[in-house]
């Protein structure tokens, strides 16, 4: 027979809305305030993605981009919905493969990385090119 | 004239498996069962090689694998995702929509003017939703559901049409009813369309010119609808208020057979318990447990199937009492000496939680009645996280076992399974 003893419990082990439960339940004495002035926390989903049902989360691995402030790693917000300009950061699928570059439209349809050490891919005959979306930010994470 | 769509996604869990795996693109795909037991989906190239729907697994891999199919067991994670994108787009373009199943929508399109004007509409919806999500959808445009059934699937079976079918047109509809068999009829089962053939009605349109009030005679008013939708009488509404669900269930097929009762019992325990999670996320209280337990259906020679209810005393969302109602339903069905290959359990017998039904011998108080929601609410939030509580009689494990060797990764719902790109 297996026993998981659970340890002890805090606050900061229970899910938010969990936590909530008791800080209602629990508040005695004046209340705060700042009631009047509570504000939803800031949310960086809506900072960041426009139309949810359109966007979705892709994983960079490699550099080819770093000139564009994106780094091996980073997470894309992909906004399918978006038409891709040129000069847009789109996320296509070249031959069965996803990248990431800079579309280029004009003079010739070619798709640019942004790091030195790489070369621009122009689209031959016959290569399947279908943009999936346009980046609209990148995730960096430092730490 | 009003108009209602269908919105239909083309092999949805097969052009899941697609989204995010342009290599697959013109690879043909299927999508097995729980515990890959079965093929549940098939892409439009898999079912040119011949693939059933249904077909047990074993019985094609071989030459499905040779021929370069590829396979995936079924992610619901991926599916459940993609299809809320799908239906929360369609929720933006129509005021009333009733999502009928993970693929399928009726629409209200009350802001259309004309059939030309719905055209559009459908072909924009169509390019939107392929664009947006990478889902590929067709959509049958009727006066009523059951004949935008029928426009959805001459939509699946016209080449070149746009995946968009309208049908307004009585001559057209005629001429369509004609050449559609009654068994595609929305609502016509096996035995029904077997009973009507026995009457000479083969076509949709010979159910469609029979007389209204020999079918509610002979049959009922279900078929008297279906009839009168066919003829352009729309008496199906659209639902938009989601129905809450008339039954709970949770059942696995076992990786091994199961023989033994100590064995079978911690895993009923798991089902139960799972189902209690459901049931309170649907806010009802239920008063019938039913348990049932199976050997495999490929196994000819040690049949047994057992199945058997338990009448709670008063309707409940109490895991205890669906674990005590469980485990007696077991201990009566189970029989010695069979290999057991599928259990599961069934709540069955809703009524809303917030209403109470009062037992006469059931003493408890409302004091001990907050208690015991306190207590589900704890251990749900509790199961939710990191930690797990469990039931004595349960198997200390999230629910298992459950087969799936080859499972796409959940790119839309987990950090670390996000869709790569060079």
């Amino acid at each position: 027979m297996t026993i998981n003893y659970l340890g002890s419990i805090s606050a900061n082990d229970l899910p938010a809305t969990f936590t909530k439960f008791f800080v209602e339940t629990v508040s005695v004495g004046f209340p705060s305030p700042a009631n009047d002035y509570l504000e939803s926390p800031i949310d960086l989903n809506q900072y960041l993605i426009k139309n949810g049902a359109a966007t979705f989360l892709v994983r960079v691995s490699g550099d080819s981009m770093l000139d564009a402030n994106i780094a091996d790693q980073a997470i894309l917000i992909v906004d399918r919905s978006l038409k891709p300009k040129h000069g847009s950061i789109v996320v296509a699928s070249l031959d069965g493969d996803f990248v990431c570059k800079r579309l280029q439209l004009k003079p010739r349809l070619c798709l640019l990385p942004e790091n030195s050490k790489y070369k621009p891919i122009y689209i031959q005959h016959g290569q399947d090119l279908d943009i999936m979306g346009t980046v609209t930010a990148a995730i960096n994470k430092f730490e | 004239m009003r108009l209602l769509a269908l919105v239909d996604c083309d092999n949805f869990y097969a052009s899941c498996e697609r989204v995010f795996r342009p290599d697959l693109k013109q690879v043909p795909i299927v999508v097995l069962s729980n515990n890959d037991g079965c093929v549940i989906a098939r892409s439009k190239e898999a079912k040119a090689m011949g693939i059933k729907m249904g077909i047990p697994w074993f019985k094609v891999k071989k030459s499905y694998l040779a021929q370069g199919g590829k396979v995936f067991s079924s992610n619901f994670a991926l599916y459940g995702d993609l299809s809320k994108r799908v239906m929360s787009i369609l929720e933006g373009m129509v005021k009333k929509i009733e999502v009928y199943s993970i693929d399928e929508a009726f629409l209200d399109l009350q802001h259309v003017q004309n059939i030309n004007h719905a055209h559009e509409f459908g072909i924009y919806c169509r390019n939107t939703i392929r664009q947006w999500v990478g889902i590929p959808v067709r959509i049958g445009i009727a006066p009523t559901k059951t004949l935008t059934k029928v426009a959805s699937h001459v939509a699946k079976n016209t080449s070149g049409g746009m995946g968009v079918c309208c049908l307004s047109d009585q001559k057209d509809i005629a001429r369509i009813l004609k050449t559609l068999p009654i068994k595609e009829i929305w609502g016509i089962g096996h035995n029904l369309s077997r009973q009507l053939n026995q009457l000479g009605i083969y076509s949709a349109y010979e159910l469609m010119q029979m007389d209204i009030r020999l079918i509610r005679k002979k049959f009922s008013v279900v078929l008297e609808r279906t009839v009168r939708e066919l003829r352009g009488e729309s008496c199906i509404q659209i639902e938009d208020h989601c129905d809450p669900k008339k039954q709970i269930v949770v059942s696995r097929s076992f990786r091994g057979r199961i023989e033994n009762l100590s064995a079978l019992k911690p895993l009923i325990s798991n089902f139960a318990v799972r189902a209690g999670e459901k049931l309170r996320q649907e806010k009802q209280k239920c008063s019938q447990v039913s348990v049932f337990i199976s050997t495999s259906r490929f196994n000819q020679q040690l049949q047994y199937r057992g199945f058997d209810s338990f009448q709670l005393p008063c309707p409940v969302d109490d895991t205890r009492s669906i674990l005590m109602g469980a485990n007696k339903i077991l201990n009566t069905i189970f029989r010695k000496g069979y290999p057991y290959a599928k259990a599961g359990i069934l709540l069955s017998h809703f009524s809303h939680s917030t209403f109470l039904q009062k037992s006469l011998f059931e003493a408890k108080d409302q004091r001990h009645l907050k208690q015991d929601t306190n207590l589900m609410q704890t251990i749900d939030a509790l199961n939710d996280t990191q930690t797990q509580v469990y039931y004595a009689s349960q198997y200390p494990a999230k629910l298992s076992p459950i087969q799936k060797d080859m499972v796409s990764p959940k790119y839309t719902t987990n950090w670390w399974e996000l869709p790569t790109t060079k």
